[in-house]
C-alpha cells in the first residue's frame, strides 16, 4: 500500500496546478497506480511534467521580462541599426532552441522508449500464467477464460499479483481496452487480435471503459476490473464454469420457461438450457455480476426489473428492446435471473 | 508618406488609369465575378468567420451536455453529430480557409508586392467551391444526416454496416470537395510565391509569413491526396461494393487509420504554420526589431511540415503496432520538437531585445506564444509512447491539441484581426476593449482547457456523451464549460471592438504600427491595384528601408515601373527574383461560380445515388472549362 506515496503527489499536483485535485485515488485514475506498469507510467508523467513546468517558466520568465522592458529601446553590445543584440540571440536561439531540446528529448526518448516500454509492451505467451479474452461489443464487454467454460461480461475477475496476458477482440467496430490503474489501453481491431498484460499489486476493483469512440452509447461501455485472492479467483472461476441450476421456486421457473419461450433467448446465452444467443452477454451467472448494460446501473432486483422494461431510456439505442411484461410475468422473470448466482 | 498619394498631377492621372484598368464591376454581379485577391479573402474570411461561429456553438452545447454528470441536453445522437461537426467544421472549415484563404489571399500579394495572385481566376474557383462545399456538408446537419463517427471518422464505425445513413456520406463527399478548394488555394500559393514576387525580392529577403504559407501550401499539396484516397475508398465500400476496410473479405480497418493521420498528422502543422506567419509578422511590428534568427526560423517553417509528414503513426500507438515500428515514429516525432524550439526562443529573444509596444495584436501573440508551449509541451510527453498509450483517446490529448488549435492557430487569427484591421477598413480599431478582449479570451481558454489535463489523467475518455458522477470529473467539467463561455465573451467583445471600430473608428492612415513589410506602403485600405509601383525590395522588411522607398515615390513622380497600360503584372524567376516576362493578368470572370455550382451538383448527385446524372453534370464542369478558356488573356 502506497497510499502517502500516491497523497504527496496529489499534493504536488494540486501545488503546481493551482487546481484542486478531487478524485485522487478514484477508480479510474492513471495517477493512482496499482501494478509496476502503471507506476513506471505515471513515474514518467510526473517527471515529464516536473520537466514541461521548468519549460513553460522558462518561457513565461522570458516574456515577462520583455514586458518589464516594455517601451524602452532594445538592447546588447552590437547595437546597430534596428538589430539590437542580434549576436548574443542568435547564441540564445541556437542553445535553447536546438541544444538543450536535443539533450532533453533524446534522454526523454532513451528512458521512456527503450527501457520503460518494455513493461508495458505485449508480454511473450511464456510469461503470464493465465489468459483472458475481452471481446468488445457494441455497447459491451465478453470476457472469456480460454481452457474453461466461463463466460462473462462487463467485468474481468483476475487474481492478484499475478501476470496475466489479456487477448483482446471485436465483434464489430473498434473499441479501446483501458483500465488505467493497471496498465495503457490497448484497441481492439477487428480481424486482429491485440495483447495486454495486467499484473496488480493488490486485491480490490478497478474501472475501464473503452476509450475509442464506437457508436451512440460509448459512454457507457464500461467494466470493473475485480482483483481477487488467488484462491478466491479461483473459486470464483470454478463457480463461473458451472452450468445454470434448476430454479429454486415455482415463480423462477415460470420465469425460465418465459425466457426460454419468450424472446430474451434469442439474444442471450444460458449455459445449459436452450438459450444460445449472441447478440447480448452470456446471462449464467448473471445474478453475480456487480451490474447491467455495462456499468450502466447497478444490478438489483428493482434496477433489473427497470433495465427489462426500460433499458432504451437508461441506454438509448443499445440492442435490447424494451420488453413489455405484465406485473406477473415480470415478477416471475426477475426471480428467475435474481436466481442465476 | 504612403506611395498611394500622387505626388504630381502626371502621376495621379497615371494612377487614375490604373484604377480604370483594376477596377471591379459594382454591386453583387461584382462580387460574384470577382478575381481581386482582396475581395476573395474579404469572401473567405466572412464565410469562415460565420463558420467559426457554427463550431463554436457547436463547442458550447458539447461543454453545456457536459457541465453535469449525467445530464440530458442533447440526445446521444445529437451529440455525436456535434462533436463531428466541431472537429470537421474548425479544422476544414475554419483555420485552414481563414488562415490560408482570408489572410494568405488578402496579405500574400501585399507582402509580395504583386498586385494579385498569379491565378486570379483559380483563386474564385477555390473560394467558390469552398462555399459550396460549406453548404454541402452544413445541409447534412439542418437534415439530421451529419456526420457522426468524428471527424477522423474510423472505420468499421463509419462502414455501411454500422452505420447505414448518409451521414458518412455526406463526410465523404464534403471532404473530397473541400478538399478541392484547398488543394487549388496550395497550388497557387506556391505557385504566386515563387513567380509573382516584386523583382528584387530574392527568396532569403521574403518576409516569413510568406515561407509559412509556402511551407503550408506544400503540406496540403501532399498530405490531401492521401485523404482523398481514404474518403474515396470509404465511399466505394459502402456505396459500390469494394473491400478496402473490411477484415472479414481481406481488407484492413488499420488502411484507413494510416491513410487518415499521413494526412492528419501534416495537417496539425498546416494549421498552424500560417499562424507563425502571423506571428512573425506581428512580432517585428511591436518590437521595431528584424526578426532575430531569421534564416533559421524560416528553414525551420519549412522543416516543421516536411518532418510532420514522417510522424503520423504516433496517433496509433494503441492499435498494437509492433514495438520497433513505433519507437521509429516516436524519434521522427522527437525531431519534430527542434524546428518549433527554434521558433519559440526567436521569438522570445525578439520580445527582449526589441522596443516591445504590447498593443493587442502582440499581446496576442504573446498569449499565442504561451499556449503553443503549453501544447508543445504535452505534445512531447508523447515522445513517451507508454505516456501516450495510457493518455491517447483521453481528456489530456484533447487539451493537448486545443492548445494547439485554439491556442497556437486561433489566438494569432485573432491577432493578426486586430493587427491588419486598419489596413484592411482604413480605420484602427480601440485599443483598451482590444487589450481587455485579448485578457478575457485568455483567461477564458485557459479555464476551458487546462482542467481537461487533469480530468483526462483522471481517466476520462474523450467522445463520451456523458460521464457517472462519483469519479471526480464533475468540478472540472464545470469549470471547463464556464470556461468556454468566458472565451465566447471575449470573442464577441472582440468582434464587437471590430465592428464599432469600422463605423467609429479614427482614420488609420496606410502605416499605423511602422510595420515592417510592403503592405504598409501602400494605402488603408489598399487600392484595387495594390500598388501604383512596382515596389523596390532589398531586404525582407522593404518598409523599413527609406531609400527604396523613396526611390519608389521618384518612380510614381517619373511615371517609371507602373505599367498602366494594361493589366499586368511583372513575374520574376523562382529564386533569384529576377524580373522574368511582364504578365497579362485574366479579367473579371463568371465562370468559377458557375464551374463550382456545376461541381456542387455533381457531389449532390453523388450523395443520392445518381451516378448517371452525376456524370452528366461532370460534362457541364468540362463545358464550363471550355467557357473559362474561352476568356484567356492574350499572351
Amino acid at each position: 500500500m502506497n497510499a502517502p506515496r500516491e497523497d504527496r503527489r496529489c499534493l504536488a499536483f494540486l501545488v503546481l496546478a493551482v487546481v484542486p485535485l478531487a478524485g485522487c485515488g478514484g477508480s479510474q485514475n492513471a495517477l493512482a497506480p496499482e501494478s509496476h506498469q502503471a507506476r513506471d507510467i505515471a513515474t514518467l508523467f510526473w517527471w515529464m511534467m516536473g520537466g514541461a513546468w521548468v519549460g513553460l517558466g522558462l518561457v513565461v520568465g522570458l516574456l515577462l521580462w520583455s514586458w518589464k522592458r516594455r517601451n524602452r529601446r532594445g538592447f546588447g553590445r552590437d547595437v546597430e541599426g534596428d538589430k539590437p543584440g542580434e549576436k548574443r540571440s542568435w547564441y540564445a536561439v541556437v542553445v535553447l532552441g536546438i541544444v538543450m531540446p536535443i539533450a532533453v528529448i533524446s534522454t526523454l526518448f532513451v528512458v521512456s522508449d527503450l527501457f520503460v516500454i518494455k513493461t508495458t509492451q505485449a508480454p511473450a505467451s511464456t510469461t503470464t500464467k493465465l489468459t483472458v479474452q475481452v471481446i468488445g461489443h457494441q455497447w459491451w464487454w465478453e470476457v472469456r477464460y480460454p481452457g474453461t467454460t466461463a463466460v462473462t461480461a462487463n467485468e474481468l475477475h483476475i487474481p492478484a499479483r499475478t501476470p496475466v496476458r489479456v487477448e483482446v477482440k471485436t465483434a464489430d467496430v473498434i473499441h479501446s481496452f483501458w483500465v488505467p490503474e493497471l496498465n495503457r489501453k490497448i484497441d481492439t481491431i477487428p480481424g486482429r487480435s491485440n495483447v495486454v498484460e495486467l499484473d496488480a499489486d493488490q486485491v480490490g476493483r478497478y474501472r475501464g471503459q473503452c476509450a475509442e469512440f464506437c457508436g451512440l452509447q460509448h459512454a457507457h461501455m464500461a467494466m470493473y476490473v475485480f482483483v481477487d485472492e488467488p484462491s478466491a479467483f479461483r473459486r470464483w472461476l470454478a463457480q463461473q464454469e458451472k452450468p445454470v441450476e434448476a430454479p429454486s421456486s415455482a415463480l423462477a421457473e415460470r420465469g425460465a420457461r418465459l425466457f426460454l419461450d419468450g424472446p430474451c433467448s434469442s439474444c442471450h446465452a444460458i449455459r445449459g438450457t436452450d438459450a444460445d444467443g449472441y447478440v447480448g452477454p452470456d446471462l449464467t451467472h448473471v445474478a453475480s455480476r456487480a451490474t447491467l448494460g455495462a456499468l450502466t446501473v447497478s444490478n438489483t432486483p428493482d434496477d433489473l426489473r427497470q433495465w427489462i422494461l426500460h433499458s432504451q431510456q437508461a441506454k438509448p439505442g443499445n440492442q435490447m428492446p424494451d420488453f413489455n411484461a405484465s406485473g406477473a410475468r415480470l415478477d416471475a422473470l426477475v426471480a428467475f435471473l435474481e436466481g442465476l448466482k | 508618406m504612403a506611395i498611394a498619394t500622387p505626388p504630381t498631377p502626371a502621376a495621379a492621372e497615371r494612377m487614375e488609369r490604373l484604377e480604370q484598368i483594376w477596377e471591379s464591376r459594382p454591386g453583387i454581379l461584382g462580387w460574384l465575378t470577382t478575381t481581386d485577391h482582396k475581395r476573395i479573402g474579404l469572401l473567405y474570411f466572412w464565410t469562415t468567420l460565420a463558420l467559426f461561429g457554427a463550431g463554436g456553438a457547436e463547442a458550447l452545447l458539447i461543454r453545456t451536455q457536459l457541465a453535469q454528470p449525467n445530464q440530458h441536453v442533447v440526445s446521444p445522437q445529437t451529440f455525436d453529430e456535434l462533436f463531428s461537426m466541431h472537429g470537421i467544421t474548425m479544422i476544414f472549415f475554419f483555420i485552414i480557409p481563414m488562415t490560408t484563404g482570408a489572410f494568405g489571399n488578402y496579405l500574400l500579394p501585399l507582402l509580395l508586392g504583386a498586385r494579385d495572385m498569379a491565378f486570379p481566376r483559380m483563386n474564385a474557383l477555390s473560394y467558390w467551391i469552398f462555399l459550396a462545399s460549406a453548404i454541402f456538408i452544413y445541409t447534412s446537419l439542418f437534415i439530421g444526416k451529419a456526420p457522426n463517427a468524428g471527424w477522423f471518422n474510423y472505420v468499421p464505425l463509419a462502414s455501411k454496416q454500422f452505420n447505414p445513413g448518409h451521414n458518412i456520406d455526406f463526410y465523404c463527399l464534403g471532404i473530397i470537395f473541400n478538399s478541392i478548394a484547398s488543394t487549388l488555394t496550395a497550388g497557387q500559393f506556391i505557385v504566386t510565391i515563387f513567380k509573382s514576387r516584386a523583382p528584387g525580392m530574392s527568396l532569403n529577403r521574403m518576409p516569413l509569413f510568406c515561407f509559412a504559407m509556402l511551407a503550408a501550401s506544400f503540406g496540403l499539396l501532399f498530405a490531401l491526396p492521401a485523404l482523398s484516397a481514404d474518403t474515396t475508398f470509404l465511399f466505394l465500400d459502402r456505396n459500390v461494393g469494394t473491400h478496402f476496410f473490411d477484415a472479414s473479405h481481406g481488407g484492413s480497418a488499420l488502411l484507413w487509420q494510416h491513410l487518415f493521420w499521413i494526412f492528419g498528422h501534416p495537417e496539425v502543422y498546416i494549421l498552424i504554420v500560417p499562424a507563425f506567419g502571423i506571428a512573425t509578422s506581428i512580432i517585428p511590428a511591436f518590437t521595431q526589431r528584424r526578426l532575430v534568427a531569421f534564416p533559421l526560423v524560416a528553414v525551420a517553417e519549412l522543416l516543421v511540415v516536411f518532418v510532420g509528414f514522417g510522424v503520423w503513426a504516433h496517433h496509433m500507438y494503441a492499435v498494437g503496432m509492433t514495438t520497433i515500428s513505433m519507437i521509429f515514429f516516436a524519434a521522427a516525432t522527437a525531431m519534430v520538437v527542434i524546428p518549433s524550439t527554434i521558433q519559440v526562443f526567436a521569438w522570445c529573444m525578439s520580445f527582449i531585445t526589441g522596443f516591445a509596444r504590447f498593443k493587442t495584436p502582440l499581446l496576442f501573440i504573446a498569449g499565442f506564444i504561451f499556449m503553443f508551449v503549453t501544447g508543445g509541451l504535452t505534445g512531447i510527453m508523447f515522445v513517451a509512447i507508454p505516456f501516450d498509450q495510457q493518455v491517447t483517446d483521453t481528456y489530456f490529448i484533447v487539451a493537448h491539441f486545443h492548445y494547439i488549435i485554439f491556442g497556437a492557430a486561433v489566438f494569432p487569427i485573432f491577432g493578426g484581426m486586430y493587427y491588419w484591421f486598419p489596413k484592411v477598413t482604413g480605420k484602427l480599431y480601440f485599443e483598451r476593449p482590444g487589450q481587455i478582449s485579448f485578457w478575457i479570451i485568455f483567461v477564458g481558454t485557459n479555464l476551458l482547457f487546462f482542467p481537461m489535463h487533469i480530468v483526462g489523467l483522471l481517466g476520462m475518455t474523450r467522445r463520451v456523451s456523458t460521464y457517472p458522477s462519483g469519479l471526480g470529473w464533475t468540478a472540472y467539467n464545470l469549470a471547463e464549460t464556464i470556461g468556454g463561455f468566458v472565451t465566447l465573451a471575449g470573442i464577441l467583445l472582440l468582434l464587437g471592438n471590430l465592428f464599432v471600430s469600422y463605423f467609429r473608428g479614427p482614420p488609420a492612415g496606410p502605416d499605423p504600427w511602422h510595420g515592417p513589410t510592403l503592405e504598409w506602403t501602400t494605402s488603408s485600405p489598399p487600392p484595387e491595384y495594390d500598388f501604383a509601383v512596382i515596389p523596390r525590395v532589398t531586404s525582407a522588411y522593404a518598409n523599413w528601408d527609406p531609400v527604396d522607398r523613396e526611390a519608389d515615390r521618384l518612380n510614381l513622380a517619373d511615371g517609371l515601373l507602373m505599367l498602366e497600360h494594361g493589366h499586368e503584372q511583372p513575374t520574376v524567376t523562382p529564386v533569384d527574383g529576377r524580373l522574368a516576362e511582364i504578365a497579362q493578368m485574366p479579367h473579371e470572370s463568371p465562370w468559377p461560380p458557375v464551374l463550382a455550382l456545376a461541381l456542387a451538383l455533381v457531389f449532390t448527385m453523388l450523395l443520392i445515388g445518381l451516378y448517371g446524372v452525376a456524370g452528366i453534370m461532370g460534362l457541364v464542369c468540362l463545358l464550363a472549362l471550355a467557357g473559362w478558356h474561352s476568356q484567356e488573356p492574350p499572351e
